[in-house]
């Protein structure tokens, strides 16, 4: 079936399966790699994105659902080769070190700071539950997002 | 040439692949698409042991989209054998499945579900056998037999001699000893003793093992893989399908996490044969839920007495440690050998008798995770070293001073003195946990520290290119998993050749084009491969020198690298000019060699450890007397890193290292019961969230340039993790007296403790 979605500001119709999930539309049919397969069950949050601004695990999203509404993958975050705030932070507070869960997080801490444009380390602790890394130990994670949180005030 | 202060070394700047990894550009494994490509699906065993009597692949051959589909009995055209330590591992099971998990069989299609349809298509007939779950069902009289026949060696020159021994389920046993600890031990003032367990756990590292393999039309295999050990993997292959090494190319890009999880062959073996057989290149990306049939770390049971003199001088140590390394040998002898190796731990003791043995069970096969063996001993030792501070009426942290080994001082014959300063890291430890203060009374302390050694002899080599322009290519094969060697290495060029981090490349694994290196484990890629890169750049630094002092005409020792230029008393050329004078034209380009090879050594293990990793951590813990439940209020971490390379890298490394041992010391543990793993999976296994972490999490360096690696370094990043459990517990047991000898300190095991504690009249 058709479905009709902008992804990362562009207006795309695509055929897709009644059962796709975007996750794999995603990677597979737009080439956009940034969000991650990990654990297929929406506990690890690597292959986060947003629909219509809210974050959802896109491995067990369906594709038809994405119908007539605005996904944001990390290849879409930066305006050009301006970074998005939280790129900028997380690269100067070393928030990355695989890579793996990365797009994840940065999605994940774009739907909270759209939600709660300054929150407290706890606001941040709790939101980012979703979303596992096994290198950082999350604490320069959390630094990243309050430091973005400044930067986007 | 006078010594100039250092630029980019020491330097916390941000890791040269960030840009690329937050804009979601980094390529990983399964990022990769090669035209023609088929996807793998693999069948695994539903039984922990079971005869395989037939397995048929006709209906899964037959089926549309379906261009291979293979079991263990059709790999006739390879030796379907591998393993590092031993090869007693098969692509696919061949007559019996030894773990709940194992690959049986396996297809390429056109796409996943195509490939997972065609799973279904094949019968296999099992005849359930009686298996062996636990250390104890496995050493036990008369236990069914995971292997009965005798597995060749792997490709280890010194594991070459193990032999398992034949009629039981011992893979490997090891002992070390020194003085005489049995007559010391029962001369001894104060003898302590207990057992301890450590769970097995999983890596959890985010991407799943992948692999895309490709044969090509001259017969040359190169495969695409997640693996922390490009050489290895070509080793084995070129063994299995009796190719020369130089047709057999690994290349390996991002890594989405290792731990010690993507060592040694792990799929790749099975998607080479795979495409092989398919005609076509494969793709074969595990889940998570597969990498808990892959690999998994040692579950150990450890027996240690330690007997002291009155004034608190530890005078003998006996450990006695069983690991359960699952199914297959993989790397274990070689994680029991090491862990056990340095099971007294960073201190003096004259008198040790250490034993240990890799026990083969009818689970997920054991291998290395970070800590290779230590982090088990290490919490036995520990833990105990505060109930004999107790008995001696001791502060642990003092008990622990006075008996630490000094600088300089031997831990074995014939191996490296030690590199660190104890006293220092335990010094720093608890004046940043406030270990003089009265903690409030709701909070309890505790410390810990450890000693490993990192893998010897081992091998890294490394070229270093100067290019007509100044820039500069880093060939070397340590593997970027998220640890930042990229980086590293970048800085240590560009500080030895005076350029700026951005003219610095450092080029991917691949062994067609990046030179030998052993491994990405062991934290020795600063130390080994870092100073192989250094002294590849001190070869172009030299070699431009002598350019620059001919064609200048100007002595050598008048001469100084600057910032992309030669600088000569009264004149400066840059690099490329320096070139352009000595090939005449523009083109051209300088290349330096580095090979770190420090051979094998008369030290107990074979080689000297290339630097010790000296680690000690301090904890403070409250604990929910309703619940169990125990939150760690603070948490410090120091390591003696000789000098850190990258403070922001380094800081990230320990602390997530804190924070993956947290995972085993209140979370993680692979269950298993019935036959089955209980627990396999992301939804009931549970690793640390952000929400689980310290209230407060420091991590502090000791940095006296006193190791053989770069500028001073030492090897670092396994460190932090290992302390963390018995300082947990330590913590624990001065806050309620509560002694636990079993990880992980789940709110449960402190609950019953606390009701048994306060039943007691």
């Amino acid at each position: 079936m058709t479905i009709h979605v902008v992804v990362n500001g562009r207006p795309r119709d695509l055929e897709v399966a009644p059962h796709a999930l975007l996750l794999d539309v995603l990677r597979d049919a737009l080439d956009l790699k940034g969000a991650k397969r990990s654990c297929d069950t929406q506990v690890c949050g690597a292959c986060t994105v947003l629909v219509d601004g809210l974050a959802v695990s896109a491995c067990t999203y369906l594709a038809v659902e994405a119908d007539g509404r605005s996904v944001l993958t990390v290849e879409g975050l930066a305006e050009g080769d301006a970074l998005h705030p939280l790129q900028r932070a997380f690269v100067e507070a070393g928030a990355v070190q695989c890579g793996f869960c990365t797009s994840g997080m940065l999605l994940t801490a774009r739907a909270m700071l759209a939600e709660n444009a300054k929150p407290t380390r706890d606001d941040v602790l709790h939101y980012l539950r979703g979303s596992l890394c096994r290198c950082t130990g999350y604490r320069k994670i959390v630094d990243a997002v309050l430091a973005a949180a400044e930067t986007v005030r | 040439m006078s010594a100039r202060p250092l630029r980019v070394v020491g330097q916390p700047v941000p890791r040269v692949d960030a840009i690329e990894k937050v804009t979601g550009r980094a390529r990983y494994v399964t990022d990769l698409t090669l035209p023609g490509m088929a996807h793998a699906k693999v069948l695994r065993s539903p039984y922990a042991h079971a005869r395989v009597r037939r397995v048929d692949v006709t209906r899964a051959r037959g089926r549309a989209g379906v261009f291979a589909a293979l079991a263990g009995a059709d790999l006739t055209w390879c030796d379907p054998y591998y393993g590092p330590a031993y090869r007693d591992r098969p692509v696919l099971a061949i007559d019996v499945a030894r773990y709940e998990g194992e690959p049986v069989a396996a297809v390429a299609a056109v796409d996943e579900a195509t490939a997972e349809e065609a799973l279904e298509l094949i019968d296999v007939d099992y005849e359930p056998l009686a298996a062996v779950l636990s250390l104890e069902a496995a050493l036990a009289s008369g236990a069914p037999l995971v292997h009965a026949g005798q597995p060749p060696a792997g490709h280890f020159a010194d594991l070459s001699t193990l032999r398992p021994r034949p009629g039981t389920n011992i893979c490997h046993q090891w002992s070390f000893a020194r003085g005489d600890a049995v007559a010391e031990l029962a001369a001894a003032h104060i003898v302590v003793e207990d057992a301890y367990r450590f769970p097995s756990v999983q890596h959890v590292a985010l991407e799943p093992h992948a692999v895309v393999a490709a044969w090509d039309e001259t017969g040359a295999l190169t495969l695409w893989a997640s693996t922390q050990n490009p050489y290895s993997v070509r080793m084995e292959l070129a063994k299995m399908f009796d190719v020369p090494l130089a047709r057999i190319r690994v290349v390996v890009p991002h890594l989405g996490g290792g731990f010690g999880s993507k060592t040694y062959a792990k799929l790749e073996p099975l998607a080479a044969t795979l495409a092989r057989a398919a005609g076509r290149p494969v793709r074969l990306a595990a889940s998570i839920s597969e990498a808990f049939q892959t690999v998994r770390r040692c579950a150990a049971r450890v027996a240690v007495r330690a007997g002291f003199r009155r004034d608190g001088t530890l005078l003998a140590v006996e450990c006695d440690a069983d690991y359960d390394v699952g199914a297959y040998a993989d790397i274990g002898p070689r994680v029991v050998q090491k862990g056990t190796y340095t099971a007294t731990g960073p201190y003096r003791v004259p008198h040790a008798k250490l034993a240990a043995r890799a026990v083969y069970t009818n689970t997920t096969p054991g291998g290395a995770f970070r800590g290779f063996g230590v982090p088990q001993l290490a919490w036995a030792l520990e833990s105990l070293f505060d109930v004999a501070a107790d008995r001696l009426g001791r502060d642990p942290v003092d008990l622990r001073r006075q008996n630490f080994l000094a600088h300089g001082e031997e831990f074995a014959p014939g191996d490296t003195p030690i590199d660190g300063k104890l006293e220092e890291s335990l010094g720093r430890a608890a004046e940043a946990i406030r270990w003089a203060q009265m903690p409030a009374a709701d909070r309890g302390r505790g410390v810990a520290a450890m000693l490993k050694a990192s893998v010897a002899p081992s091998i890294s080599q490394a070229i270093v290119r100067l290019h007509a322009d100044g820039s500069v290519t880093v060939l070397a094969s340590a593997v970027e998993m998220g640890q930042g060697t990229r980086t590293v290495l970048a800085q240590l060029a560009a500080e030895v050749l005076s350029v700026p981090l951005a003219q610095v490349m450092v080029v991917p694994p691949d062994t067609a084009v990046t030179p030998y290196d052993q491994t990405t484990s062991s934290s020795r890629s600063t130390a080994m491969t870092g100073r192989a890169v250094q002294v590849a750049a001190e070869d172009v630094r030299d070699q431009l020198l002598a350019i620059a002092a001919q064609h200048l005409g100007v002595a050598l020792r008048d001469l100084a690298l600057d910032e992309g230029s030669v600088v000569a008393p009264s004149r400066r050329v840059t690099y490329a000019e320096a070139l352009a004078l000595e090939f005449g034209m523009s083109g051209g380009e300088l290349i330096g060699r580095g090979v770190i090879a420090p051979g094998r050594t008369a030290a107990p293990l074979g080689g000297s450890t290339p630097f010790w990793e000296v680690a000690v951590g301090a904890a403070e813990v409250s604990v929910d007397e309703e619940t169990g439940a125990l939150r760690i209020e603070r948490y410090v971490s120091v390591a003696d890193v000789g000098r850190a390379i990258n403070p922001l890298l380094l800081e990230g490394q320990d602390e997530g290292g804190v924070v993956q041992g947290l995972g085993h010391t209140l979370l993680e543990e692979m269950l298993y019961a019935d036959g089955h793993l209980l627990n396999g999976t992301l939804l009931v296994y549970r690793v640390p969230r952000a929400d689980d972490t310290p209230g407060e999490l420091e991590c502090h360096f000791v940095e006296n340039a006193d190791g053989s690696g770069p500028f001073g370094a030492k090897g670092a990043g396994e460190g932090s993790l290992i302390p963390v459990s018995p300082a947990v517990a330590n913590a624990l047991a001065r806050l309620t007296g509560v002694r636990l000898r079993d990880l992980p300190l789940t709110p449960e095991r402190v609950w019953r403790a606390l009701r048994s504690r306060s039943a007691r009249p």
